[in-house]
């Protein structure tokens, strides 16, 4: 039951996928990244990381693309005027399948390993999901999270300055 | 005792530092900055006098003073040191007392030039480097003063550098005084590893006198170093055959001639010389050199003296020509009388030059003021300032007396001392005495020309500037009053024992005796001769003074046709004297032009054909080899993209396939 | 049951997808969008490999691309308005003042 809702999920992420890379105006192409990134929270949940979901959610379906979406608007980029690719496609096409096989041989030969940890689907049902992510991040992770809050700063200032009219 | 030696050399450094730092920006007042940079000498002044009392009644007369180690090398050990000795004494009262007085003298004449603070922290500077090149214990702290009064001489010459002919002059004072520094810097290596390979190894000027007879009396090697000492004294020195740069110096200001130029940098190499006696004295053969070559510049820069108008230049010759009688007297081993001639020369002619360049101030005002453009520095257009000028006039003749050597005067003892011991002396020769002999008649004679032209007969300024030539202010006079008592009284430090009839004794020889003594002993250089002789020999120079002054007289005050009739008559003969004896352009054909088409050759074959080549052919090779290349590069960036695509794809399947 | 290969797998296709869309497309947004999409390709890896390795640290992980991934939607859209600004377009064959 659960594989064919699996499949079921990853055929729909997978044509989504493909519409952003295929369809001719980039409103499209925004909207079949939302469906895509609604498909990847469901994934999250089926992982027991609900957290994860509802952040995906939020934060690229619901801001990152909003941006998108506002700027496709205000550049009025409605369709485009001229062919959708770049003379490269063959090229193109042929590193991405190689970039497919090597990646699907590794996934298949390859050996996941790494260091065990303790959280159990059982653990994350019992604790909560947004506490565990809570504690280790502002325990283990405090560091790289304090310097990435600076780095939000920095794009914020960034973009002001690179999008206001005279600098 | 002798510890605070240091405050010398300090006050002009400290000066000198205060006006090029904030002279510009911060002080301004050109009266403030005349005060700083005089009285940093003026206390140098009086700090060595001090010590030159103390030394006077001292029994003790070599003192050496180390400030701080410099540099210690293997064996060597160099000391920040002075050297305190009766010698460098003397030689301090007339840099210090005669560059008081000239600072003085600059307020006056430099008043309201642009960059006034800059001549005084150059002038500060040159005194420090002076007092470094007379006080210092060894030769390295001597090459320092060398090598600084030198900077300072190019710096003051290229004063007004927006002149191209100034700037010229600085250049080409520059660069024969670096002939010279090699020559000096080859002696002074030479004598340092000689003395080394003896176990000896120092620079200090106390262990050359002490171990100086191991290199050998007479031997090849204190020949050869010897005179490459000689030779970087004929360059500072302005001797044949480096004295050309002398006369151009005159491009800077007039106190710079004086100070500079007469008194005391052109005075180092007979300094130097006499600081050196004993490696001087032990080569016969440097001594007869040295003196030769003093006779035949002495001869030689009197001639061009009697064909030049500008009257800075003849004072300039006459410089070159006074140098030559100190060089003739050190060569013929009589260092007693080359110093005293030194210290009377720097009184006279220091007198000569500021009463020059009083002149040339009022005269400059004069023209400025008719808005004319004559030089004021052309001897022709003058005539007759002795009602103008009476004090700069009455100053400049005794000066003229005093060059001209007429009895009593400073010149008259320190000349014919010099020609004594040239006549008598072991190490004279009857032919150096007669050159310069005559080269003395031919001095009173230019001197007094120069003298006339100046202030007797008619004057020929133009009508327009001619009321307006005025007597200079006191600051300008005083100097020139001060000098011209010394150049009438400094000669009776030094009075002969022949003459010596009230038994004032010989002084400067009995104070300066410590130093040259000893070496005079030592290697039996002596002036033996009757009394009756040395005062038949002292009529005989002041006869040819007087023949030299009679001529002059004739020439230039009684019959003012003669000369034109005469330089008419020998025009050729004149025309080549006037040019200097042509001896610029065969400079510049030997050297200057030589050089200069080595340069082009360099420049134009070496430079630009081989090393361009090499470069450019190199540029080239890459040229051609990136052309195909660089199409690759397309500037878009998926392009890229693609190929780092691709790479990660090669490099994860050589992960998957190891 | 569902193990990391299935999930790994989507991953590794919808990464190939991204490539593909990044390398060919001309427009500078769509591009930028098929970046989402690869970072969102890894993002599934991470997830995936902390559930299997029972680890907080791929999540967490997951949550710093995010950051990322804001910062240069922000600095990367501005960047594009400027761009169009001044040359009426976005079309990225016609950034090539890189070469030579």
């Amino acid at each position: 039951m659960e594989i064919l809702f699996f499949y079921l999920v990853a055929f729909v992420t997978l044509v989504s996928g493909l519409l952003v890379i295929r369809c001719q105006s980039p409103v499209n192409s925004a909207l079949a990244l939302v469906n895509t990134f609604f498909c990847l929270a469901v994934f999250y949940v089926m992982l027991h990381a609900p957290f994860m979901a509802a952040i995906q959610i939020m934060v690229y379906a619901g801001a990152i693309m909003v941006l998108i979406l506002f700027v496709i608007m205000l550049l009025n980029l409605g369709t485009e005027s001229r062919q959708r690719y770049t003379r490269g496609v063959v090229w193109s096409s042929i590193a991405s399948l190689l970039m497919l096989i090597v990646a699907t041989v590794t996934i298949k030969t390859g050996q996941v390993t790494g260091a065990e940890g303790e959280i159990t689907a059982h653990t994350v049902k019992s604790v909560g999901h947004t506490e565990l992510i809570g504690r280790t991040m502002f325990t283990e992770f405090l560091l790289p999270f304090e310097i990435a809050s600076i780095l939000l700063l920095v794009a914020i200032v960034g973009a002001v300055v690179l999008a206001k009219k005279e600098v | 005792m002798y510890d605070k030696l240091w405050l010398i050399p300090f006050f002009p450094l400290i000066g000198s530092i205060i006006n090029g730092l904030l002279g510009k920006r911060f002080i301004k007042s050109e009266k403030a900055i005349g005060a700083i940079g005089t009285g940093a000498v003026f206390l140098s002044f009086l700090v060595t006098c001090r010590y030159f009392f103390q030394l006077l009644g001292d029994t003790e007369k070599v003192h050496q003073q180390v400030v701080a180690s410099w540099m210690s090398v293997g064996k060597l050990q160099v000391d920040w040191g002075f050297l305190f000795d009766p010698l460098s004494a003397l030689m301090l009262m007339v840099v210090c007392g005669v560059g008081s007085l000239i600072h003085l003298y600059s307020i006056g004449y430099m008043h309201g030039e642009e960059g006034f603070y800059r001549y005084f922290s150059y002038l500060n500077l040159f005194i420090f480097s002076m007092i470094m090149l007379v006080l210092g214990n060894n030769a390295l702290v001597m090459f320092i003063g060398w090598e600084g009064v030198g900077l300072c001489s190019y710096l003051l010459i290229g004063y007004y550098f927006e002149k191209q002919s100034a700037g010229d002059a600085a250049k080409k004072a520059f660069v024969m005084n670096r002939v010279g520094d090699f020559g000096f810097l080859l002696g002074l290596f030479t004598i340092f590893w000689t003395l080394g390979s003896h176990g000896i190894w120092t620079v200090n000027f106390v262990d050359f006198s002490e171990h100086g007879h191991l290199l050998g009396v007479g031997s090849t090697v204190v020949t050869v170093a010897t005179l490459c000492f000689f030779l970087g004294a004929t360059g500072k020195s302005a001797q044949l055959p480096l004295y050309t740069w002398l006369p151009d110096a005159m491009e800077g200001p007039t106190p710079v001639s004086a100070l500079i130029h007469a008194a005391t940098m052109v005075t180092a190499g007979v300094y130097m010389i006499g600081r050196m006696n004993v490696l001087f004295a032990m080569s016969p053969t440097t001594m007869g050199v040295v003196a030769a070559v003093g006779a035949a510049t002495a001869i030689f820069a009197a001639s061009i003296g009697f064909a030049q108008n500008d009257i800075k230049r003849v004072l300039a010759y006459s410089t070159v020509s006074q140098l030559g009688f100190m060089f003739v007297a050190m060569g013929v081993g009589a260092f007693t009388a080359g110093i005293f001639h030194l210290m009377t020369h720097a009184f006279f002619k220091a007198c000569l030059f500021l009463g020059s360049g009083s002149v040339i101030h009022a005269m400059h005002h004069a023209l400025h003021h008719a808005h004319l453009d004559d030089d004021p520095q052309d001897m022709r257009n003058m005539g007759g300032l002795r009602k103008h000028m009476p004090v700069t006039w009455a100053t400049f003749g005794i000066s003229c007396l005093a060059i001209a050597g007429l009895p009593f005067f400073a010149g008259f003892f320190s000349k014919d001392e010099i020609l004594w011991w040239a006549f008598a002396s072991t190490r004279g020769s009857l032919v150096v005495w007669g050159i310069a002999a005559f080269a003395a008649g031919m001095t009173a004679f230019y001197m007094f020309r120069c003298l006339y032209m100046t202030f007797y007969g008619k004057q020929k300024t133009d009508p327009k500037a001619k009321d307006h030539v005025h007597e200079s202010p006191w600051v300008i006079t005083l100097p020139l009053v001060v000098l011209a008592g010394l150049a009438t009284v400094g000669g009776f430090v030094g009075v002969p024992h022949a003459i010596d009839v009230v038994h004032i004794g010989n002084k400067l020889d009995a104070f300066l005796a410590p130093v040259f003594h000893h070496t005079q002993e030592l290697y039996q250089i002596e002036a033996h001769g009757a009394a009756s002789t040395e005062i038949m020999l002292m009529v005989f120079s002041v006869v040819v003074a007087l023949i030299g002054i009679g001529i002059a007289t004739t020439m230039y005050l009684k019959n003012p046709e003669l000369p034109a009739k005469f330089t008419s008559t020998f025009s050729r003969l004149h025309r080549v004297v006037f040019n200097k004896w042509y001896v610029d352009e065969i400079y510049d054909a030997m050297f200057v032009n030589t050089t200069k088409q080595f340069g082009n050759f360099c420049w134009k074959f070496f430079d630009v054909k081989i090393v361009d080549g090499i470069v450019n052919g190199v540029g080239k090779v890459v040229n051609v080899l990136s052309a195909g290349l660089r199409h690759t590069q397309t500037g878009l960036f998926q392009n890229y993209a693609l190929a780092m695509v691709l790479g990660t794809v090669v490099m994860v399947a050589i992960y998957i396939l190891n | 049951m569902i193990g990391v290969y299935h999930y790994m797998t989507v991953a590794a296709i919808l990464f190939a997808m991204g490539t593909y869309g990044v390398l060919t497309r001309r427009n500078a947004i769509v591009i930028f969008m098929c970046i989402e999409l690869m970072l969102n390709s890894v993002n599934l890896t991470f997830i995936a490999l902390s559930r299997h390795l029972h680890s907080m640290d791929g999540q967490i992980f997951v949550f710093f691309v995010m950051t990322v991934a804001a910062a240069e939607a922000a600095v990367g859209l501005a960047l594009m308005i400027t761009f169009f600004r001044n040359r009426e377009s976005i079309d990225v064959d016609q950034i090539n003042m890189l070469k030579w």
